[in-house]
């Protein structure tokens, strides 16, 4: 048995594996206990109702699917009153996913939740912001900075940061969640992308575009994982694509604390157990006492003779 | 909460009620030109079921079709005794074009039972139940409860040609009056329909209709319902991704008390009261 404990700040989780939010409810647990991820996320809630978007709000492309549900949700005051009371027969940190329309509106909704039974709230910075053109808080420094600093002020729960892929700034952006006082980020949420049946020429969501999950999205959030980690000090919990232990131990590797599981629940929603036991497994295996001995150790040796050939091959080109 | 351990569950029923379990394929033959029968060996854990649930099958991955998100089925027949569960479905796309692969003796991988099946309220003593297509493999669950609690059964089959039409010795076995319509036979239609089932109200004193697989019989029916206060449920189906509740993708709208709202066809669903459904 190795030790599977992870610290994301000041929490420390029992073994690194949780769900993503969007793909995790109180209904999972008729089909498994729990109690045994090392932490609960939430389906991002909004203060206000929310309808969502038009259906179809899934379909599926090769190795991944897209979804657009658009962020339905019963209102802060359901969510507190009928949602908060299931988690508390758990140990489990529960970490509630929340968002928002301005920062402003960010920081009010944080001290809203800010009530026992939450161990953090992960901030959704993927919504688009009404104050930017709709453009995604996560897209820019600037915006991701604005929404955490005001968190900060608001509440004194840790602040998870769940960054975008929908961006060329990742390392500018996770700097800034850090230094306006996010405790980690969370890397990282869906790509946006669009799928077109060629037979009627319709495009297959409701909402026309949606964001990509599953085994095919994971280079890409690997990617995201190892930049944010080498640049930040603060924990990195890796998230995208993940349905097997080796996907898990790649994250971890990159430098990666812990981990979220998503879009592969829905595949086998006995996925997120059988992770906790295989990498149980392979930790001992590999003959690792804990899951600390894996976080960062990817071997990028070659990563300077890479950089050296690239800039050669550049130069040749020209 | 339980305190049980944790573990990959898929043995021991209790307290679980959702289970993934892999089946060994028994029987899986042609119906007619278009349809086929899945019959799998099935653990007792996943029969505590009910007509009108469904199963989330992972359909297995082929060189050149590789469905990727699990296809929700609904439930043809389920015997405890036997240890057996079978489905009933239409060769249509990518997920049943690998699953009419499937060979006796392979596993399929299967999630459930899922959902909320139909009801039998006290007061719905002669039932009718009409369907075409593979709205009808849905309802003969439901003759054989039906059968089983006693009440009088009357079913229309739709379909395109009489060699389609499929499930009538299921029914006429389960008691059921089986009436057949068809395009070939230019009965199916809507007009022609309203006019048999309002005579089977005023001859067989119908006080309940039960549907699925078809719009337009459920508006028709919601007419002919509301005309002839007759209530009834409906199962329906919409894109699904986890089948169990989480990502809300599912969702139809509902008319009650006079305003509509959003509800899972998974979850609250995938049946529902006949005159709810826009």
């Amino acid at each position: 048995m190795a030790d599977l404990r992870t610290m994301i700040g000041s929490l420390t989780l029992k073994n690194p594996i949780m769900p993503a939010s969007g793909t995790f409810s109180e209904e999972l647990a008729e089909v498994f206990d729990l109690d045994c991820l090392g932490a609960h996320v939430t389906k991002t809630i909004t203060r206000g109702k929310r309808s969502g978007n038009p259906v179809p709000r899934v379909c599926e492309v090769n190795g991944a699917m897209l979804n657009s549900i658009g962020i339905p949700s019963k209102g802060a005051p359901w969510f507190l009153q009928n949602t908060l009371p299931f988690y508390r027969d758990y140990e489990a940190p529960l970490v509630i996913s929340i968002s928002a329309n301005t920062a402003d509106e960010f920081a009010r909704f944080a001290e809203e939740v800010s009530v026992p039974g939450v161990a953090a709230i992960e901030v959704n910075i993927s919504c688009p912001n009404i104050e930017d053109d709709g453009k995604a808080f996560a897209m820019k420094p600037g915006a991701t900075g604005d929404v955490v600093r005001r968190m900060r002020s608001a509440t004194h729960l840790p602040l998870w940061a769940k960054l975008s892929p929908n961006t060329g700034e990742v390392v500018e952006v996770a700097l800034a969640a850090e230094e306006a006082g996010a405790d980690a980020l969370v890397t990282a949420n869906t790509m946006l992308a669009m799928a077109i049946d060629s037979r009627t020429g319709r495009a297959r969501l409701g909402n026309i575009m949606g964001g990509l999950s599953g085994p095919a999205l994971k280079p890409i959030t690997l990617r995201m994982t190892y930049q944010c980690a080498r640049a930040v000090s603060i924990p990195v919990i890796g998230c995208g694509g993940i349905s097997t232990v080796d996907d898990v131990i790649e994250y971890l590797v990159a430098g990666a604390h812990a981990v979220q599981v998503g879009t592969a629940t829905f595949i086998s929603p006995s996925t997120m157990p059988r992770l906790v036991r295989e990498l149980d497994e392979a930790l001992d295996s590999r003959g690792l006492p804990s899951v600390d001995a894996l976080i960062g150790t990817v071997d990028v040796t070659n990563e300077a003779v890479a950089v050296a050939e690239m800039r050669d091959g550049c130069h040749a080109a020209r | 909460m339980p305190a049980s351990p944790c573990v990959v569950p898929d043995s021991i029923s209790r307290p679980y009620s959702v289970h993934e379990v892999d089946c060994r394929v028994k029987t899986h033959d042609w119906v007619n030109g278009e349809y086929r029968r899945l019959v799998l060996s099935a653990p007792r854990s996943v029969l505590d079921c009910e007509p009108g649930q469904f199963f989330h099958l992972l359909c297995p991955q082929m060189e050149g079709l590789q469905p990727y998100l699990r296809r929700p089925m609904s439930i043809y027949s389920y015997d405890r005794i036997r240890g057996e569960l079978s489905f009933l479905y239409k060769v249509a796309g990518t997920g049943t074009g690998t699953l009419a692969r499937l060979q006796p003796g392979e596993h399929l991988n299967i999630v459930g039972p899922l959902g909320r099946g139909f009801e039998i309220r006290r007061e719905w003593r002669r039932p009718l139940l009409v369907a075409r297509g593979v709205g009808l493999a849905t309802l003969a669950p439901l003759a054989g409860e039906c059968a089983r609690l006693g009440r009088q059964l009357t079913a229309v089959c739709s379909a395109r040609s009489p060699d389609l039409v499929m499930s009538t010795d299921l029914f006429r076995f389960f008691g059921a009056e089986v009436i057949t319509v068809t395009d070939a036979e230019d009965n199916s239609d809507v007009k022609s329909l309203t006019l048999l089932i309002e005579g089977l109200i005023r001859t067989r004193g119908i006080d309940a209709f039960f549907t699925c697989g078809s719009a337009r019989l459920l508006r028709m029916l919601q007419e002919i319902g509301a005309r002839h206060g007759i209530g009834g449920q409906v199962a329906v189906e919409q894109h699904m991704a986890c089948g169990i509740g989480m990502c809300q993708a599912c969702v139809r709208t509902f008319l009650r008390d006079g305003s509509t709202f959003n509800l899972r066809v998974c979850r609250e669903g995938p049946v529902f009261d006949l005159h709810e459904v826009l």
